[in-house]
């Protein structure tokens, strides 16, 4: 489309030398310090999964009856059909299903499943530097995933509203029997090591055109019914997630797609890939080469933003496709 | 001043593009589809209907109420070869590049059948297809069949056909073609990958709703 636009090759912020040295002296201790210490650092990875497989969640026959199973139902369709819940939907200020990054209604393994984030909240989070309940989490879903700050409601769900509970009824209730506390396998994302010679959004570009835009639009707008039902969800643009997201992170959107897309091809829960490390993060750098919906955590302007929220592996202030990155769509 | 009559203009404009299209193309597709031509391609309505609803005891798929692009898209690979079936392949090869576009329109604007196909299977099974087409079966890393082919499973655009309304024993050949490697049409393989996650009882079932549901108009 754009011609003129100069190919990014990023490489790592450490060498890949640096990288392996970091890792072999500090091992997992290093991982785990380092999350109370530094801002918008990732989660430890889930470990792999033993010859039991992964954690077994209920079928949606166990859902119960009366007020509880009601709840569980309630949240469960939130988390689905988002945009057509009654109450979830003022809150999404987006084209975005909760279950677009959560496959499986919620419950894929590798896919970020419910099940997983059940159990390891209350929470240290570096993202707003506290601890978080499931409660505040969801609400930060709800503030940058669906970009509430744009929605009717003007904002995320208040706490402890209805909507919060259902919604924690049923990720509760997909948990039943996981121990707590516990980083259970198939927990997140499976995190991709960087290629060492960075990633190529020209490269990504090819990547997405012959395999991610038959159901994503070329223009990464995806697909919707006439009357607003969502078919497939919007990757930028400003029907997508906004510049908070955690999918804006190139590393983050490297791990999703590689065991979930495309959708059918991969499978999270076998641990199986269709692209390789290197055309994952491609294709995530060529995703978040474009402008999508302001961060809420805005500073006045994009250099101090930035420098406040944005020291991560990102695009933000980057410049792509002949223009700097993260002014947002409005 | 011009900006003006051109609005007023585009009320008659819109009109024509909505109005009926009684055009040449029409003619010939409904000709094809009565008659066939001298090149080989015999009459679709010998195995497909006269109401385009196909046939289910013998495995033929209903084209009525289709999305164009996505019949053109077939007949243009039965041409080829890259869709391999016996039967369709001298019929595609007869037809030229303008003959599949009109014949496939036809079908497209023809109203499809408004009951269901039917299916012999038992309840049971028919809402265990139900629950495989609306949720998948994650377990195994299955995504739902309504994830790409569309709420209700009733078609995106040329690259998910519609699948509520179409015979049970067509979309069983369909998955038993694409597990085998005999189809491999799919945009980026990916009705293959799942066909071959999936059990021939599976199938079954899946196959089983959607021919208990009605044909509807595409949601996209």
């Amino acid at each position: 489309m754009n011609k003129t636009h100069q190919d990014i090759i990023l490489p790592g912020r450490h060498t890949a030398l640096l990288l392996a040295a970091t890792l072999l002296v500090a091992g997992t201790a290093f991982a785990q310090d380092d999350e109370t210490l530094t801002k918008q650092v990732e989660l430890k990875e889930a470990p792999e999964a033993s010859g039991e497989g992964y954690f077994d969640y209920p079928g949606m026959d166990e859902i119960p009856e009366g007020q509880f199973g009601e709840a569980v139902r309630s949240g469960m369709e939130a988390f689905v059909n988002t945009l057509q819940h009654p109450e979830a939907k003022r809150h999404v200020g987006n084209g975005q299903n909760c279950a677009n990054c959560h496959l499986g209604g919620g419950m894929a393994a590798n896919s970020a499943p419910l099940w997983g984030a059940w159990g390891i909240y209350p929470k240290y989070r570096g993202k707003n530097d506290h601890v978080n309940t499931m409660d505040e989490r969801i609400r930060g879903c709800f503030t940058y995933s669906m970009n509430a700050g744009d929605s009717e409601a003007g904002g995320p769900p208040e706490p402890d509203s209805q909507l919060l509970k259902d919604m924690q009824s049923f990720m509760f209730w997909s948990a039943r029997g996981a121990p707590l506390g516990e980083n259970l396998p198939g927990r997140g994302y499976r995190s991709v090591e960087k290629p060492e010679d960075g990633y190529s959004i020209s490269r990504g570009k090819s990547i997405y055109e012959a395999q991610c835009a038959v159901c994503h639009s070329g223009d990464g707008s995806g697909k919707f019914t006439a009357d607003g039902k969502q078919i497939f969800p919007p990757l930028w643009g400003e029907k997508a997630f906004n510049w908070g997201a955690g999918m804006h992170r190139i590393n983050t959107a490297a791990g999703f797609i590689k065991y979930n897309m495309p959708l059918g091809k991969a499978n999270p829960v076998e641990k199986h890939a269709a692209l390789s490390d290197q055309e994952a993060w491609d294709v995530a750098a060529y995703m978040n080469s474009h402008e999508r919906p302001r961060d809420p955590r805005w500073e006045g302007d994009r250099t101090t933003t930035a420098e406040k929220w944005h020291d991560h592996e990102c695009l933000f202030n980057h410049k792509a496709h002949g223009q700097i990155l993260g002014e947002g769509t409005k | 001043m011009q900006r003006l009559h051109r609005l007023r203009t585009l009320p008659a404009l819109l009109f024509l593009a909505l109005a009926p299209v009684t055009t040449a193309a029409s003619d010939l597709g409904e000709q094809l589809a009565q008659q066939g031509n001298d090149k080989g391609a015999s009459a679709c309505t010998t195995c497909h209907g006269a109401d385009g609803g196909g046939n289910g005891p013998a495995g033929w798929p209903r084209l009525a109420g289709m999305n164009a692009d996505h019949l053109v898209k077939q007949l243009n690979d039965m041409a080829s070869g890259e869709r391999d079936n016996a039967t369709m392949n001298p019929i595609a090869k007869g037809l030229s590049a303008e003959e599949r576009r009109a014949v496939s329109e036809y079908y497209a604007e023809m109203e499809a059948p408004t009951e269901a196909p039917g299916t012999d299977a038992a309840q049971s099974v028919v809402e265990r297809g139900r629950a495989i087409a609306e949720q998948g079966l994650w377990r195994k890393g299955v995504p739902s069949c309504v994830a790409c082919h569309g709420p209700g499973g009733d078609g995106v655009g040329a690259d998910f056909p519609a699948l509520s309304g179409q015979h049970a024993s067509y979309i069983e050949n369909q998955f038993t073609a694409w597990q085998d490697g005999d189809r491999q049409n799919d945009p980026n393989e990916l009705m293959a990958s799942v066909a071959k996650r999936l059990t021939e009882e599976e199938i079954k079932a899946v196959a089983a709703w959607f021919a208990s549901q009605p044909a509807r108009p595409s949601a996209e």
